[in-house]
């Protein structure tokens, strides 16, 4: 277990330099200019836009630059901002909480869902349930999100006043108001966020509920005579989340990395549209820090899968 | 003229559908004597604008009303009014910084943190145009309680014109000396005459930081400055709290300077999104107060109008749209570079193909069917303020015209349809940056210009690209390799000096300068050169604005094509009062807005 913890850690360094390099030099190929805007200001001169370039090292070449970003990262510094003229390690620590609690919430939301309506529906294929929950399930993951997230605004902001439709990452009120409106803003990026996934998930916990009921230790248990609730719930299900939990895992750098489209429609001040207008501003280091992160966490929660994989399921030794 | 009659009058002019100019000759066609006429206005002392539009402001004591809700669609990023880029950064600033005069709509100068404008008459605007002196106000502090004086506005200037601060203020401050006379007298002194003495210290690169926090942080040192996230300023609003990229917030500045201001209680700048949306949350769900910057077509914005929660605040300033036409050749390839201006244009360095495109443009489709109340098709380079607007010139949609101009030249039609003298073929490449808008402008010209035998290749790149300053990339606007080029560009200030430097011949985009010239057209006209320059001295403000109007002329006559005049578009919650100024930020006056009972 330790020599294989170590082997894959050691592995996981040089697939994470390729993966800066790469990340590196396409942001420095992409085209655009962080200080485009100046150009069209007749305000400003253009001695002032080159001496901007020049302090913010964009005309080096691209190897020296690459050298430099990484002994800066080696040591911890994860760049500075070209567009806010701060430190990219304190911008993306301040939207870190909002982007865990949206997009955590939306997973946990997805699994209430999708567990128990995916072993239902696993037990009993193609039964009506099943069909019901099949059709929501693909219409579900069909839509992509910007569509379900425009008709919940519509609806539930516009037409019913109900709820906001623009996030504050810091609510000002005080006890119970504070909680009652942080989760009423809360309740439709996570809807939309949570059903997308659960749909995808309700489909996996299914087929995998479908593989392990036709096993004939099922058949076993059933024969001894246990209850279908005990078959269901602690022989069929415990083995069948084994892959699903691997999935979720899998899944769990997104609950760091953001929404993207999400966080922009309902103004959510998270990462994804953090990175999302960095890019628009040609914001480099804050791009490539928060993508670089984004591919560690990758890396490791691979890492965590597998070794939960192997904790949960014996059969499979680590060498 | 009856006592309703007037008011009505007056009401025009509060409205800005007469400009003041106007009411005061009507009056003085009545009967009163112009100052008469002026102080039924305004009273004396201050430019009338001043007073009229401090008037209109109600409320009869500061606070309570409330939060002020505004929503940028793009966030701001930082709050240092020296380091703003855009205009996202600059409203940001404008929250918690003050200039010593701000623009007003009509292109005249609002006192802030001066105590009065300067002028020849008052002897503060020196008469060999050398110098201008401004007198502070006296009772200005600090959000921290320190008093604003003459040491802070000669700071501004040292940190400012300091390069190494890498400022983007830096253009109004390098080429200017700050002295202080005494603790509220400061006087700016110029290298040579400068008739437009109001570009330092004033609107939005004017504003102000304290000295008292900044003064360890200049040059190299600037990034570090900890008031750079944390602003202490003069203005109306006090700093809370900013997250870079998604919300800015203050509270009411109980201290502030001007009395009975502000009105509202907290003040909160959210950011993110994108305009569609924006327009929604003011004009339909009414969920904030004020929404900036709405691209958004006009038939959306005018359904979104009518759940009656808010409105349009349509204002003009020196947005310009317009097309250029290469005068030099951009397909031959000159020391490593095309359009060089060692080439002249085949097709367009005949007059008449010029003014045929010209007859081909259809502005008035353009401004109905794509910008609606948003621009207004215009034939001048430009457009404000009112005094150097050219009266001489037209625009004209008329094919037979282009195509009889054509004929008359000698470009015949070949069997292939498309027009050609010689070896050289009328056939053209129409760039623009990817925008809808843009998209569906190049099509109507396309379609005119089919018909009369005109072929045209139309080009659009990303917006990301088109406008970026990358001196490798062959597709940015700068490099112009190709025949026509469409965007907009803005006049930042009432006074076209920095505007009409993109025509002059010494400032030609070029590999040697790389493409950092302003004269992205590439045309060169002596007789402009020499108007430019004369002007650039000119004392006499008549002389001035009539030097200007005939380079406008100049310009509008050969290769540059104005489309329209297009506005700062605002959603804005019905209730709410906002002085809107197209000279200036959307927040130029914000001590001045305040919300209907």
């Amino acid at each position: 277990m330790a020599t294989y913890l170590t082997r894959r850690l050691l592995i996981a360094i040089p697939s994470l330099l390729g993966i800066s390099l790469i990340l590196f030099v396409v942001l420095a190929l992409a085209p655009g200019d962080p200080f485009g805007e100046l150009a069209s200001n007749p305000n400003i001169p253009p001695e002032v836009r080159l001496a901007l370039r020049a302090k913010f090292g964009i005309d080096d070449p691209i190897m020296v630059r690459y050298l430099h970003w990484l002994v800066a990262m080696a040591r911890g510094d994860w760049g500075f901002s070209f567009a806010s003229r701060i430190d990219v390690d304190t911008l993306i620590l301040q939207r870190v909480p909002t982007t865990l609690f949206v997009v955590g919430s939306s997973q946990i939301l997805a699994l209430l869902v999708a567990v128990p309506i995916g072993i239902y529906a696993g037990v009993r294929p193609y039964s009506v349930f099943d069909q019901i929950a099949n059709t929501l399930a693909f219409v579900g993951f069909s839509l992509p999100t910007f569509f379900t997230g425009l008709l919940l605004i519509l609806l539930f902001s516009i037409k019913l006043d109900w709820l906001p439709f623009v996030y504050q990452a810091d609510i000002q009120a005080t006890g119970w108001r504070w909680v009652w409106e942080t989760i009423r803003q809360a309740i439709m990026p996570v809807a939309v966020l949570g059903f997308f996934q659960a749909a995808s998930y309700t489909r996996y916990v299914r087929a995998s509920v479908l593989d392990v009921a036709r096993l004939d230790y099922v058949k076993t248990a059933r024969a001894k005579g246990v209850v279908e609730r005990g078959v269901v719930l602690r022989h069929v299900t415990r083995n069948a989340l084994i892959p699903v939990v691997t999935l979720v895992a899998l899944q769990m750098p997104a609950v760091f990395g953001g929404a993207i489209v999400t966080e922009q429609i309902f103004r959510v001040p998270g990462i994804g549209s953090l990175l999302i207008t960095a890019m628009l501003a040609n914001d480099t280091p804050v791009v490539m820090a928060v993508t670089f992160v984004f591919a560690v966490l990758v890396v490791a929660f691979n890492l965590v899968a597998d070794l939960l994989y192997g904790w949960l399921d014996p059969r499979i030794a680590f060498r | 003229m009856n006592e309703h009659d007037l008011r009505d009058t007056i009401g025009d002019v509060k409205d800005g559908r007469m400009s003041r100019r106007g009411f005061v000759s009507r009056m003085v066609a009545l009967g009163l004597t112009a100052p008469l006429a002026g102080t039924m206005l305004a009273s004396s002392g201050v430019p009338a604008s001043a007073a009229d539009l401090r008037a209109e402001y109600k409320p009869g004591k500061a606070g309570g009303g409330g939060p002020l809700k505004l929503l940028w669609w793009q966030a701001p990023t930082l709050i240092n009014p020296h380091f703003a880029v855009g205009t996202k950064d600059q409203e940001g600033s404008r929250i918690f910084y003050e200039s010593l005069a701000n623009w007003d709509d009509d292109g005249n100068l609002l006192p802030c943190l001066a105590a009065e404008i300067p002028s020849l008459d008052n002897g503060a605007v020196s008469k060999d145009g050398m110098s201008v002196t401004w007198k502070l106000k006296r009772d200005v502090k600090w959000h921290d309680g320190k008093p604003f004086t003459a040491d802070d506005v000669v700071f501004n200037w040292q940190y400012a014109s300091d390069p190494a601060t890498a400022a983007v203020s830096i253009g109004s401050y390098k080429d200017i000396k700050v002295e202080k006379i005494d603790d509220y007298t400061v006087k700016i002194v110029f290298a040579k005459p400068t008739p437009f003495w109001a570009d330092a210290f004033v609107g939005t690169y004017g504003m102000m930081i304290p000295k008292h926090l900044y003064a360890d942080y200049t040059g190299g040192k600037s990034r570090d400055a900890p008031a750079n996230l944390a602003p202490v300023g003069t203005g109306p609003y006090k700093f809370v709290e900013f997250r870079p990229g998604d919300m800015l917030r203050g509270e009411r500045n109980t201290a502030y300077h001007l009395p009975n201001r502000p009105f509202f209680d907290t003040i909160e700048m959210k950011g993110g999104g994108d305009a569609v949306s924006a327009a929604r949350a003011v004009l339909q769900a009414g969920e904030y107060d004020y929404a900036w910057n709405m691209q958004v077509e006009d038939e959306i914005l005018k359904r979104l109008e009518q759940g009656g929660k808010g409105r349009i605040d349509v204002v003009y300033g020196g947005n310009l749209e317009f097309i250029l036409l290469n005068a030099t050749d951009p397909n031959k390839e000159v020391d490593g570079e095309k359009s060089s201006i060692k080439t002249q244009h085949p097709a367009f360095s005949d007059p008449a193909v010029r003014q045929a495109v010209n007859l081909l443009i259809d502005r008035g489709s353009v401004q109905q069917y794509i910008y609606g109340r948003t621009g207004r098709a215009s034939a001048n380079t430009v457009n404000g303020p009112e005094k150097f607007v050219s009266k001489a010139t037209k625009y004209e949609f008329n094919p037979a015209k282009a195509e009889k101009l054509l004929d008359d030249a000698g470009w015949k039609k070949g069997s292939d349809g498309i027009r050609a003298k010689g070896d050289v073929k009328l056939r053209f490449v129409f760039q623009t940056s990817i925008n809808a808008p843009r998209q569906k402008t190049q099509q109507i010209i396309k379609q005119a210009a089919q018909k009369v035998g005109i072929d045209i290749e139309l080009k659009s790149v990303t917006a990301s690209v088109f406008f970026s300053s990358d001196a490798a990339n062959p597709d940015t606007y700068p490099h112009f390799y190709a025949d026509l080029e469409m965007y907009t560009n803005n006049m930042t200030q009432p006074d076209p000096t920095l505007w009409m430097l993109q025509y002059v011949s010494w400032e030609v985009a070029s590999k040697e300068n790389k493409w950092q010239g302003r004269n992205i057209v590439r045309w060169k006209n002596a007789e402009y050169d020499k108007l430019y320059n004369a002007a650039q001295i000119e004392l006499d403000p008549v002389k001035r604005a009539a030097a200007f109007i005939k380079m406008n002329d100049l310009v509008v006559a050969d290769n540059v094509l104005p489309l329209l005049h297009r506005a700062k578009v605002a959603a804005v919650n019905a209730k709410l009062k906002a002085p809107p100024s197209g000279w200036d930020n959307d927040l130029w006056n914000l001590p001045d807005w305040y919300k209907e009972a």
